[in-house]
């Protein structure tokens, strides 16, 4: 019995052999929720298929998602071989929903690449020196939440259109959605450094003699990682969905290249005859948000250090 | 709020008598925010100007048809003002639209955009009510009840159903609900009994709408509603409560409720934005002749009065719906003065 005791008590004292730093608890944290690692798999799945599609197209063991087969219009589901029926044009729903993921996909992750050192950059100056340009921002994005984002997004977008591939027309619409985004960064990252300014290993670092730069990038910058990736992966299903939206008003990528928002507004067209036209992108856009936004809960609450036990 | 120390050099001693006191500086406060509202109207004027005045192609462009005659151009130029220097055209419009004139409207010429507007409004106002009638009994009763019963089915149902609303887009769900309710429900009863997917009727045409948009709105006002309820479970004076011995229905309502609803009132003013963006998406989506249609139909015909007018009076809302909250905030809650 004495000896059990003792024994409990050594143990608690033990001091662990490795020490687990931020990013590895995170993950084990992460790992915990399970509806983040269900998002997480949907997404690499997703990415699988957003890649692999062309190529099955070129090596046509996927329909071309642009062939129309007039003899097999608005088709049900299963009919002559089109595993989600076939649209208003005879178009295979199945591959279009396929490669309709490229457009959600890249406009979800690329706009993050864009977001990143704007708002990063933007908010570290406000929040670190202060002054002039944090009055400018601060008073900037009282301007800018008054304007709903996805007004300004559209009239952007209804102005300036690229012609040519996909890829090129999605250039104004990267470029409207990270205006309108860049700002909740870019107050994040003030906030966050304004806080971790004021903590007593900063202070002793700037008293050491550290040069603001090396102060940023080595204190600053490292600490307020966790929101800023917590952000950006929330920025991910936003920017989706504004890219759909626009599709579904008919304003983003034109055809032929397919994309969500539009097979769903085309969708509407044949909604009685076969409404699985609407219901297959409809779930397919839903559930991408869904996604995401289980993966971001899920990458909060593992890099939020205020629910660390 | 925005509290500024300096306030006192900015006005004569008589004055600052006034807005020394409670009710005075209320009054300073909402003198100051509707100053403030000039300059975010003018930007918002100035970023859909310059946007619509950089387009390539031009109003009068026919897409299909038969393309005007460069006489008719001019003389349609002329008719808008096209033809004055755009600065110049700027100014004037600035001038037109402090006198509420947005100018006429380039897809319907001989309708002002503020007669459009007037056309649109009674729709988009219509649903936009209705919907926060929905929003407000539905967002905070779930998010109360939820975090009364922290953890358990309720909550648990409440809070995927908040995530659902949050990730499913209004123009989703309006399909998916376009599906069941108009396409698979006539199907079944033979035709006897569905919903109308579109069109306008002061009837079961507003149900689908009315819902899809309240969606997403609820959903973040039952997010805010629990967490503000969860964070006023955990205070001191509600543990006093408990422990004089109150009743479950005196803690919950007096000393719970009384202060956890309090941040919830920050909640209205993204409800206004969510019902504004919202109206665009699903007036399209069911058919709607409202604003938000208006909008996107502006929009695709790059009809720029159309365009400028919407988008101004969208803003006015939203910065209107904003100061409105941080009024009621000064009399629900007495700890806050506005300065």
């Amino acid at each position: 019995m004495a000896v059990a005791t003792v024994d409990q008590a050594a143990r608690d004292w033990e001091v662990p052999e490795e020490q687990i730093g931020l990013w590895q608890d995170a993950w084990v944290r992460f790992r915990r929720n399970r509806l983040a690692l269900l998002g997480l798999a949907l997404i690499v799945l997703l990415l699988l298929v957003t890649l692999l599609a062309p190529i099955l197209v070129h090596f046509k063991i996927l329909i071309d998602p642009i062939d129309q087969q007039v003899e097999h219009i608005e088709a049900n589901p299963g009919v002559a071989g089109h595993l989600m029926g076939t649209d208003e044009l005879g178009r295979d729903i199945f591959s279009r929903l396929l490669i309709g993921s490229q457009v959600s996909l890249s406009v979800g992750l690329l706009v993050q690449l864009i977001i990143f050192p704007i708002g990063l950059a933007i908010g570290l100056a406000s929040g670190y020196f202060g002054g002039r340009i944090d009055n400018l921002l601060m008073r900037f994005t009282d301007i800018w939440y008054a304007f709903p984002d996805l007004l300004f997004v559209l009239v952007v977008v209804s102005v300036i259109h690229l012609n040519g591939a996909w890829y090129v027309q999605l250039i104004p619409i990267f470029g409207a959605i990270a205006l309108v985004n860049w700002v909740g960064l870019a107050r994040l990252v003030r906030g966050q450094v304004l806080s971790i300014k004021e903590k007593e290993y900063v202070e002793a670092a700037r008293s050491s003699g550290s040069p603001p730069l090396k102060l940023i990038l080595k204190h600053l910058l490292p600490n307020s990682l966790g929101p800023i990736i917590v952000t950006l992966t929330f920025g991910i299903p936003q920017a989706i969905f504004l890219e759909a939206v626009l599709s579904f008003l008919g304003v983003g990528i034109q055809p032929p290249q397919p994309t969500w928002g539009r097979m769903v507004s085309s969708g509407y067209e044949t909604i009685y005859a076969t409404p699985t036209a609407v219901v297959f992108p409809a779930l397919a856009i839903g559930f991408t948000l869904l996604a995401f936004t289980f993966i971001g809960d899920g990458l909060r609450d593992a890099l939020d250090p205020r629910m660390r036990r | 709020m925005t509290g500024r120390p300096n306030r006192g050099a900015l006005l004569p001693r008589r004055l600052t008598a006034f807005t020394g006191t409670r009710f005075g500086g209320l009054i300073w406060y909402v003198f100051r925010r509707i100053l403030w509202m000039i300059p975010i109207v003018f930007f918002v004027i100035v970023i859909t100007f310059a946007l619509a005045h950089s387009a390539r192609g031009g109003p009068w462009d026919r897409t299909g048809g038969r393309p005007l005659s460069p006489v008719a151009i001019k003389l349609l130029n002329e008719k808008y003002g096209l033809d004055k220097p755009v600065p110049q055209q700027f100014l004037l419009y600035v001038w037109n639209v402090a006198h509420f004139d947005f100018g006429n409207s380039y897809q319907y010429q001989s309708k002002s955009v503020t007669t459009l507007i007037g056309e649109g409004w009674p729709y988009t106002a219509t649903i936009g009510i209705l919907a926060f009638l929905l929003i407000v009994p539905f967002g905070i009763g779930l998010g109360v009840l939820a975090a009364l019963r922290q953890n358990s089915r309720v909550d648990y149902m409440t809070m995927g159903f908040a995530t659902f609303a949050a990730s499913f887009p209004n123009f989703v769900v309006g399909g998916l609900l376009i599906v069941v309710f108009s396409v698979i429900l006539a199907k079944a009863t033979g035709g006897n009994f569905f919903l109308p997917a579109g069109g306008w009727g002061i009837d079961d045409h507003l149900i689908m709408p009315v819902v899809v948009l309240a969606l997403l709105p609820t959903a973040y006002t039952a997010r805010l509603t629990r967490a503000s309820t969860l964070d006023t479970i955990r205070q001191d004076y509600i543990r006093t409560a408990w422990a004089k011995g109150l009743s479950e229905r005196l803690v919950v309502i007096r000393h719970i409720l009384k202060n956890s609803l309090i941040p919830v009132v920050t909640t209205l003013g993204p409800t206004f934005a969510f019902l504004v963006t919202g109206s665009v998406i699903v007036e399209t989506v069911f058919s709607i002749p409202g604003i938000g249609r208006a909008f996107v139909a502006a929009v695709n015909s790059r009809d720029y009065p159309m365009i400028l007018g919407t988008t101004v009076l969208f803003s006015l809302i939203i910065a209107v719906a904003n100061l409105v909250v941080d009024v009621m905030y000064v009399f629900i809650d007495p700890r806050v003065t506005l300065k």
